[in-house]
């Protein structure tokens, strides 16, 4: 680890790549690298949808009469935004894509435990997606992503057990990748990498994977119970045939609070290999960063009732609930003063990766503390259901797993693929992603604090200026979406030919090539030392 | 109401102390996030990299700076749950002497019910520095009754009643929301709040000709249905339970309240009073949520029989336990219904009107 040798990617015989180019060896690859990179075509095809969604939402509401579409397609608009950017883009982004190409290779293995189940896995995210898309060919429905009962089991219009059923069997998908990288992180790492020589992002993917795994099957088992009672009418959760419609709000968020940690604590993971690469530094309080993610993990799926501060819970529980979600606050700080202090000192570099790393801890700092307003029982009950809890979750997701996400694939584009991209192009994409992503969300905040209810197709005229903001934000954001998916797509023939390291980063996934082999190392790693041994780092003459 | 705002209009008892809560909130993030964007910056540039080949100084921590971030936010999160916990007991807790009002949710609109009869559709007057009670209910899917610049919201949620209080603080017309999507019409189901001085609410109540008080409705209800053929023989009676505690077959004692009486018209099974057998069926979808709540506005105006005689009936003091009905096997000597000590105090003539204080 102590020299970083140069080899020229395009010069060793063969690549995960440019091994065969058949569509067959691409559709039936058990290499994880190329499962990485199916997921990556997949959600960035359900993110153009989802995205459209949203772009037609922002479009519909510049006035206040609406626009655009009639209220029943502006509901089933809203809907399918959510469940596309939730279930087929933000919980999937980064453990699959980012995580299946990095995880075995940071671990030094030659794949993950499981190649065959990894595949399956995309295969199961392909035909939920499959059933998703079709109920929106046949039109969609109108619950919102949330399928609160009874609306969603009796009152809802539309194809209700298509979208279910796509979720339901995209929550195996999530499942079975969450096992793979258990398995691998606990058997297949290699000699002398120890627990606390992993990188962070393994921490963080694995924290990931427990959540899935634990989590996920409460969502299968909600979800059914909704497709029951919906078509076969057998009361669970609609009073009108004895059911009770809070049980199905305590099940839906005791998966769907911990979904929001299977959604942000990758995007930890990749913020801290940001941060330590472009200020060259080991991250500050390594072991805090890495425990910070656990518990969360664990302090997660105790604050699920947050979401039902109004939905007539006993006072009690709701400070009890309250309390919870104030302390799963305490390790998401940790993490945000340790990123902070490694930049102390260190030697930082204003590249596109970084940008997007920066970004990141203001939008999320913004998406924490409005978290935690949320939390405090006495704002919730003005504020929630309103546009504050949009642009909250948005800071959140958008914002903080978003930015991530698309800093991580801007780091390792090069190891992906053997080429850079253009770093101008990229900042300028980075920039415009971050002031319309604030000019579309702040003015949601002032909106949501003056009442404006969340899901309306029409409002009032006096929130006409924010929701214009807005608007006009949304314009901007896509536009600095677009972005990317030009530039990356020309790198991939015009773009030039990197060695193994370009960023002068440690890692064991910067000592092979780029492209990294088949079996990722040309001979299996063995680690001596820390995972963030910048200090010493040495520079051969490379690029 | 349709000016443009930075910020709401604080019209409710509750609205200043829900903003303190928020303006306190405020402060201390935008310190934080104004901490942050000072240090990233100045480390960005103070610590820009000068050479591609620069190796920084290795740092790997500091304990009791790691400590000082754990402590001092956990502190201040303390404070605001210790802060907003206090706030949202306080707007829980009942207010005494309120006018209670029924608020029915259903897809889509509001419809309010006046104690002395008044019916109001998306609207909603009450009178200016008066407590005010909703007992809310819907009749298909989960609404959310939101007025924002009084900074209450409670989801409705079908099934069970859900209670709120306030006292409108300033004079003027405020929005109503829902705020639960309900379907189609939940961006239609909004409506107007209007806050009147307490004279003027009263001639404006006056100004309304009600085709029948609730509590008459409730009254031809409680006799076409033919609830007396069981309620005072087979069954507990309903004269004085309103507020009463009832003694249930399992031991355990509940408060018969609103909740309480929807609870047992629809799910008569899941209280028992007790030594009383399980015979009543459930009227779930036999009776609308409305005739429910004239039916409970009837059964409010039924007063103990077992009350000292006297002059008129007084709106409060504490009901007596009712005898057992002699057709009935009494077990032990454990009274059927413990006495409310003290009842909830109504205003008179808001839930008792003159002409059905006598049963």
């Amino acid at each position: 680890m102590t020299s970083i040798p140069y080899i020229p990617a395009y010069a060793t015989a063969e690549t995960y790549l440019n091994r065969s180019y058949r569509i067959r060896s691409w559709l039936l690859t058990v290499d994880h690298k190329r499962i990485g990179i199916l997921f990556m075509i997949s959600i960035t095809l359900f993110f153009v949808v989802g995205g459209a969604a949203a772009t037609l939402i922002r479009l519909h509401l510049l006035s206040p009469a609406g626009t655009l579409v009639r209220v029943e397609t502006y509901n089933r608009l809203f809907t399918l935004h959510g469940v596309i950017m939730v279930w087929f883009f933000l919980i999937p982004s980064i453990p699959t894509v980012l995580g299946n190409f990095l995880l075995p290779i940071m671990v030094g293995a030659r794949d993950v435990a499981f190649p065959k189940l990894n595949l399956a896995s995309w295969y199961l995210f392909i035909i939920g997606g499959s059933f998703t898309i079709l109920a929106m060919i046949f039109g969609g429905t109108d619950t919102g992503w949330t399928f609160y009962t009874p609306y969603s089991s009796q009152f809802a219009n539309g194809h209700v057990i298509l979208v279910i059923t796509g979720i339901f069997v995209v929550g195996f998908s999530s499942i079975l990748t969450g096992i793979n990288f258990i398995v691998t992180v606990h058997q297949m790492r290699a000699p002398g990498l120890t627990w606390f020589r992993l990188p962070l992002f393994v921490w963080a993917i694995y924290a990931t994977s427990v959540v899935q795994v634990l989590a996920t099957p409460v969502l299968a088992i909600t979800l059914a119970l909704v497709g029951i009672e919906r078509i076969w009418r057998v009361g669970i959760f609609d009073p009108a045939v004895g059911g009770d419609p809070v049980l199905f709000q305590h099940m839906f968020w005791f998966y769907s609070h911990p979904a929001v940690y299977i959604m942000i604590l990758p995007a930890f993971g990749v913020e801290s290999e940001l941060i330590a690469a472009f200020s060259r530094k080991r991250p500050f309080g390594y072991g805090f960063i890495a425990m910070s993610s656990v518990a969360i993990a664990i302090i997660g799926f105790l604050v699920w009732a947050h979401h039902m501060f109004v939905s007539g819970i006993s006072i009690y529980a709701g400070l009890v609930f309250s309390l919870l979600s104030m302390i799963v606050a305490v390790p998401s700080a940790i993490k945000v003063f340790n990123w902070i202090a490694t930049l102390y000192k260190g030697s930082i570099a204003l590249k596109t990766p970084m940008l997007y790393a920066l970004g990141f801890i203001g939008l999320f700092v913004i998406g924490g503390l409005t978290g935690v307003m949320l939390a405090t029982l006495g704002l919730d009950m003005h504020v929630h259901d309103t546009y504050f809890v949009i642009a909250h979750f948005h800071y959140i997701m958008v914002g903080g797993a978003v930015m991530a996400y698309m800093g991580g694939i801007h780091y390792w584009w090069p190891k992906m693929t053997g080429r850079s991209y253009s770093d101008f192009w990229g900042r300028i994409a980075a920039i415009t992603i971050f002031l319309g992503f604030n000019l579309t969300f702040f003015p949601q905040f002032v909106m949501g604090y003056l009442g404006m209810p969340r899901r309306y197709a029409m409002y009032p005229p006096e929130f006409a200026v924010y929701n214009i903001l807005s608007s006009a934000g949304a314009s901007i954001l896509a536009a600095g979406y677009l972005l990317p998916l030009i530039y990356l797509t020309l790198s991939l023939k015009y773009g030039e030919r990197v060695g193994n390291n370009p960023w002068g980063a440690v890692g064991l996934e910067w000592e092979t090539s780029s492209p990294p082999p088949v079996h990722n190392f040309h001979k299996p790693p063995v680690v001596t030392d820390e995972a963030y041994a910048y200090h010493k780092l040495k520079f051969t003459p490379e690029s | 109401m349709n000016q443009f705002r930075l910020f709401p209009e604080e019209a409710s008892n509750l609205a200043p102390q829900v903003d303190a809560i928020f303006w306190f909130e405020m402060a201390i993030s935008a310190f934080f996030v104004l901490l942050f964007i000072v240090l990233i910056v100045t480390f960005a540039i103070r610590y820009r990299r000068r050479s591609e080949s620069e190796v920084p100084p290795r740092i790997e921590g500091n304990l009791p700076l790691e400590v000082a971030w754990i402590v001092i936010p956990f502190a201040m999160l303390l404070v605001m749950f210790y802060w907003g916990g206090l706030v949202y007991v306080r707007a829980k807790r009942p207010i005494e002497n309120a006018t209670t009002l029924n608020v029915l949710g259903k897809q889509w609109m509001w419809k309010v019910q006046h104690p002395e009869g008044g019916r109001e559709i998306n609207e909603m007057h009450v009178p200016l520095g008066r407590p005010v009670k909703l007992v809310m209910a819907s009749q298909d899917v989960i609404h959310d009754f939101s007025i924002p610049a009084f900074r209450i919201k409670q989801d409705v949620i079908p099934g069970a009643y859900m209670t709120q209080w306030f006292v409108p603080t300033q004079l003027g017309e405020y929005r109503l929301f829902c705020s639960q999507y309900c379907g189609n019409g939940h961006s239609q189901m909004i409506g107007r709040i209007v806050v009147m001085n307490a004279s003027d609410y009263q001639a404006w109540l006056a100004g309304f000709v009600p085709d029948e008080s609730p509590s008459a409705a409730g009254k031809r209800l409680f006799e076409s249905w033919g609830c007396a053929a069981c309620h005072g023989q087979r069954a507990p009676t309903m004269a004085g339970l309103y507020q009463s505690k009832v003694l249930l077959s399992d031991g355990s004692i509940v408060l018969a309240d609103e909740n309480y009486l929807h609870e047992s018209i629809l799910e008569p099974a899941a209280k028992i009073v007790a030594s009383y057998p399980p015979i009543m069926p459930s009227y779930r979808n036999q009776l609308s949520e409305e005739q429910i709540f004239d039916l409970i506005e009837y059964i409010k105006t039924m007063q103990s029989v077992a009350r000292p005689p006297g002059p008129g009936i007084p709106p409060t003091g504490p009901i007596a336990p009712m005898p057992a009905p002699s057709t009935l096997p009494v077990t032990g000597d454990s009274p059927r219904r413990i006495p409310n000590n003290p009842p909830e105090r109504h205003p008179p003539g808001f839930d008792i009107p003159s002409n059905l204080k006598s049963p």
